[in-house]
């Protein structure tokens, strides 16, 4: 009798341990087709992260987004551990072959790198040239009370602090961004450092992602950092006004953005609009891409899924692109998006275009 | 007589099949504890093989001279492991002189003057639970508590108040070390034979006599055992100081400028390193951390083996 | 004997006993001053939004740490359900075999894996789980975590039964009882507060492990279940958040710093009261 009823519990419980496993992993499969995973740029983080909880609020779908800098979502997608990557730079050539089957770059907004500081004592925006942000990057210039730095900037006293450097520790498009700018207008820049997601800094403190160089900025007298404007304006933190290429020192911001920002895209999509010739353009601008791969069927992706992932990147470019204003990104312009759709058209699911 | 042989002659079928079904599921679990042992064994290897056979691009490419490179660049795929060596040692030698005057004053205060008591076992326990408390937090704690600090201590020096560098990583690495040389050195000392003791203070010695020349020199070894124990850990940490450090690939000028361990310069490029180099140099580093922490961590436990068996 | 210099030696050994104790108390103060500020900063911070709420998008103010907390659990679970079967059996195997080839390798190589650094392990992980699968996922973190609490439960396992007198062994033996069920139903239970306190220590150990995770679950904004997925952790929200530069993450991260280390505290110390019993030398 005792040994029946201890086989009939061992039974049960084998049982009941293999139906709680079946129930988790069968939830797992229906809810693996709503989530999407992405990971990259923390350039765009901020807007990436409003609008996917207004889309999560919609449609029910979870956009998990990592913001690990545009390397790492570049790297992931090319493990193909992501469903998509999102990246301030696009994808040189060794990337391009290492990753081994054509993507699409598709834009989704752009910002403005701003040169953030915080010294004491200071409350204004600091005028600053091309060549002097390079030179204090390079380490030429250290002290905040420079007179290089002081002469542009008559009406305020600047304190002999001495300046501290805060860059990405990470591969960053941030970085990308900023560095293209830099070789652009310091040829030394551009020989000694060169451009790229993660540089040899001659000098410096690293910080993880945008939000650890603003934090560390906040954090430390007499640092300055380059971050998104959103970064900046969030956490109350001060950012220079910088001269373009016309001669006018222009204050970041969503209007200067978006006057640099309107060119025209090559189909493809990858371009830079650093050091801007527009008017009222801010000069250290850039798109955000998301990239993806162009042929879906991959790796045991179900059509759902690729389905729902460009049905979210159709509605980031269209409906979301109304989250990005209030938080200081430049949307797409009409022409922008005219590039964009073409090119969400022509991804793939077997051969056949997913979006009608 | 007959009556007990055939007790023992005749044994029920039932029984027979009962006991052989017993060592068949005797030598299953037998047999399956032995498979376990051998899991362990073969997961060890094949941590150190994985972290081999990756290591083997950037090995080719950039070969021996990778473990002094100084530069750290990959824009143009130049790698070098000296600033992270050079960080490491520092933290970790800077943090380990930091915590050996507490290490040692602990061990020597609960091992020879206050063995018992409530007293001192809430020394111990508290020694313990600064182990136990998550790297994380010390992390987080010395960004936001003592990274000030050490700024205001900067400016006051005319330092560059960068606040964050190699040397506060070394302060909070020191006291998250403090417990294993201490808890190591306490075993240690309580060996010693009264015997000893007892012949010394009969000499005349002062209780601190007795502990330079009789007990330190009857527990060097162990001592210094417990010294690498606390080595070995500091090498291999990685969440408190990559939070503390200042994130940089330059080779640091000063104790008091930012830099970067093995260990954190993992933690931040592992994600990204894009090219197959990149990564390749990245795992070769902790190839590296996983040898030299492994060979001081045998050697600690070897002696302190020697030492107990004596 | 020059009665001054006798003088001489004993307040020196007085001045130096004086010395040691005022060291020894001074290493609590980094402790004390660590818990107390978790606990200042902390403890206004968490309420029910907080412990049931996920985190809004960045730079908005509100929202909670429920799906690292979930998640920290799921993945603690997962890892223990991963390790203590395999650490306890290998346990027993080295308690059982003092001696012998297996026996010795096995404990070489249980002492090298003490002391791999987590974030080795971590990327190694990586290499076996998450690349091959595709996907960050609880799982591998979970894997990574396992491997991590193996010394401290093999290690644990094997002292506790090695205190136990072989004549209870032999005893069981002698009266023809299998050597399987002498093991698990006589000698195993003899030793269940050791080999619990062994468990606990190593939840505890590894509770509070970020690098592993980096590289292996990820983390998520979302509540998730799903263990083949990522998920997030409280050990990764307070690295994220601590290096940030908004304040109300800051905060986040306080109340989550406060629940981890009270968590991990507790776990010690419980263990602690258990591991009285049997002076085993964890």
């Amino acid at each position: 009798m005792i040994q029946i009823t201890k086989n009939l519990r061992n039974h049960l419980l084998t049982f009941s341990a293999l139906g709680l496993f079946g129930a988790i992993f069968s939830q797992a499969s229906a809810q693996d087709e709503k989530t999407l995973l992405g990971a990259g740029s923390t350039f765009i983080n901020p807007l990436f992260s409003k609008m996917f909880a207004e889309y999560n609020t919609k449609t029910g779908i979870q956009v998990n987004y990592q913001s690990i800098g545009s390397g790492g979502g570049i790297l992931q997608l090319t493990n193909k551990t992501v469903d998509f990557g999102a990246s301030d730079a696009p994808l040189n050539d060794e990337q391009t072959t290492k990753i081994g089957a054509p993507v699409l770059h598709i834009p989704m907004a752009s910002g403005a790198v701003v040169l953030t500081y915080n010294l004491p004592g200071v409350t204004a925006s600091l005028k600053l040239t091309p060549d002097v942000i390079a030179d204090i990057f390079l380490g030429k210039i250290t002290k905040w009370d420079d007179k290089r730095i002081s002469s542009l900037n008559a009406g305020v006293t600047v304190p002999s602090f001495p300046i501290l450097i805060v860059h990405r520790s990470d591969g960053s498009g941030t970085t990308n961004i900023f560095t293209n700018y830099l070789a652009k207008v310091s040829p030394e820049w551009g020989t000694k450092v060169g451009s790229g997601t993660a540089v040899n800094w001659p000098t410096g403190l690293g910080g993880k992602g945008s939000e650890g160089v603003s934090g560390l900025v906040k954090q430390t007298p007499g640092a300055v950092g380059y971050v998104e404007l959103i970064y900046a304006l969030q956490n109350k933190m001060l950012f220079a006004q910088v001269k373009n290429l016309k001669g006018k020192y222009i204050v970041p911001s969503l209007a200067s953005v978006s006057a640099a920002s309107n060119i025209k895209l090559p189909d493809d999509a990858k371009v830079f609009f650093t050091n801007s010739d527009a008017a009222d353009g801010y000069p250290i601008s850039g798109f955000t891409w998301v990239i993806i791969y162009k042929e879906q069927n991959y790796g045991g992706r179900s059509a759902k899924k690729a389905q729902n992932l460009l049905q979210l990147l159709w509605w980031n470019i269209h409906d979301g692109q109304q989250y990005a204003t209030p938080l200081n990104y430049s949307p797409l312009s009409k022409g922008a998006l005219g590039v964009a759709e073409k090119i969400l058209r022509s991804a793939t699911y077997g051969g056949k275009p997913i979006l009608k | 007589m007959e009556a007990v042989q055939d007790k023992i002659e005749t044994v029920p079928a039932r029984k027979i099949k009962a006991s052989s079904r017993q060592v068949r599921m005797e030598s299953v679990f037998r047999q399956t504890l032995v498979i376990i042992a051998l899991l362990v064994v073969i997961l060890v290897f094949g941590i150190m093989l994985t972290l081999i056979v990756e290591s083997v691009p950037s090995f080719r490419a950039l070969g021996i001279k990778y473990l002094w490179g100084r530069t750290w660049d990959p824009v143009n795929n130049l790698y070098g492991a000296y600033p992270f060596l050079l960080g490491t040692l520092l933290t970790s030698f800077l943090a380990l002189i930091i915590s050996i005057p507490f290490s040692f004053a602990v061990a020597v205060y609960l091992g020879e003057y206050n063995t018992k008591g409530w007293f001192s076992t809430s020394l111990r326990n508290i020694v313990d639970l600064i182990a136990a408390v998550p790297s994380v937090i010390y992390g987080f704690w010395g960004l936001l508590v003592l990274v000030p600090i050490v700024r205001n201590f900067e400016i006051k020096m005319g330092i560059l108040p960068y606040g964050i560098g190699i040397f506060t990583a070394s302060l909070v690495l020191a006291i998250m070390i403090i417990p294993y040389a201490a808890a190591l050195g306490r075993e240690m000392i309580r060996l010693v034979p009264s015997s000893l003791k007892e012949g010394a203070y009969s000499l005349g010695a002062t209780r601190w006599e007795v502990i330079r020349s009789v007990i330190l020199p009857y527990t060097k070894s162990g001592l210094f055992a417990g010294i690498l124990l606390s080595l070995g850990r500091a090498l291999g940490e990685t969440m408190a100081v990559t939070m503390v450090i200042g994130n940089t690939s330059m080779l640091p000028h000063s104790i008091f400028a930012p830099g970067n361990t093995m260990a954190s310069v993992i933690a931040n490029e592992f994600t990204e390193a894009d090219h197959t180099v990149y990564l390749s140099a990245l795992i070769e580093l902790g190839l590296v951390l996983f040898l030299v922490t492994v060979i001081i961590n045998m050697v600690g436990k070897r002696i302190i083996k020697r030492f107990t068996n004596e | 004997m020059n009665p001054a210099s006798i003088k001489f030696r004993i307040v020196k050994s007085k001045l130096l006993q004086v010395i040691i104790i005022v060291f020894a108390f001074a290493i609590t103060l980094p402790l004390i001053f660590i818990i107390y500020y978790i606990f200042k900063e902390g403890v206004s911070r968490i309420n029910w939004t907080f412990l049931t709420h996920i985190p809004k998008p960045v730079g908005e103010t509100g929202g909670g740490i429920v799906n690292a907390l979930l998640g920290s659990i799921l993945i603690v679970l997962v890892a223990s359900v991963i390790a203590i079967p395999f650490g306890i059996l290998c346990g027993i195997y080295l308690s059982e075999n003092r001696s012998g080839r297996l026996s010795y390798w096995s404990r070489l190589t249980v002492d090298v894996l003490q002391g791999v650094p987590s974030i080795v392990i971590g990327i190694v992980v990586y290499f076996w789980l998450v690349k091959p699968l595709g996907t960050f996922s609880a799982l591998s973190g979970s894997v990574a975590l396992a491997i991590m609490m193996l010394p401290i439960l093999i290690r644990s396992t094997e002292e506790t039964l090695n205190l136990i007198p072989p004549t209870l062994k032999e005893a069981g033996l002698a009266l023809g009882v299998p050597y399987h069920k002498v093991i698990l139903r006589v000698i195993v239970p003899c030793g269940t507060s050791g080999i619990l306190s062994g468990a606990i220590l190593s939840v505890a150990r590894i509770a509070g492990e970020t690098a592993p995770l980096l590289f292996t679950a990820f983390g998520n904004p979302y509540l998730s279940t799903n263990i083949l997925k990522p998920m997030h952790s409280l050990p990764l929200l307070i690295y994220n958040y601590a290096t940030s530069p908004y304040d109300e993450w800051h905060e986040l991260a306080w109340g989550a710093a406060l629940i981890l280390l009270f968590t991990v505290l507790l776990l010690n110390i419980i263990t602690k009261i258990t591991t009285r019993r049997w002076n085993v030398q964890l």
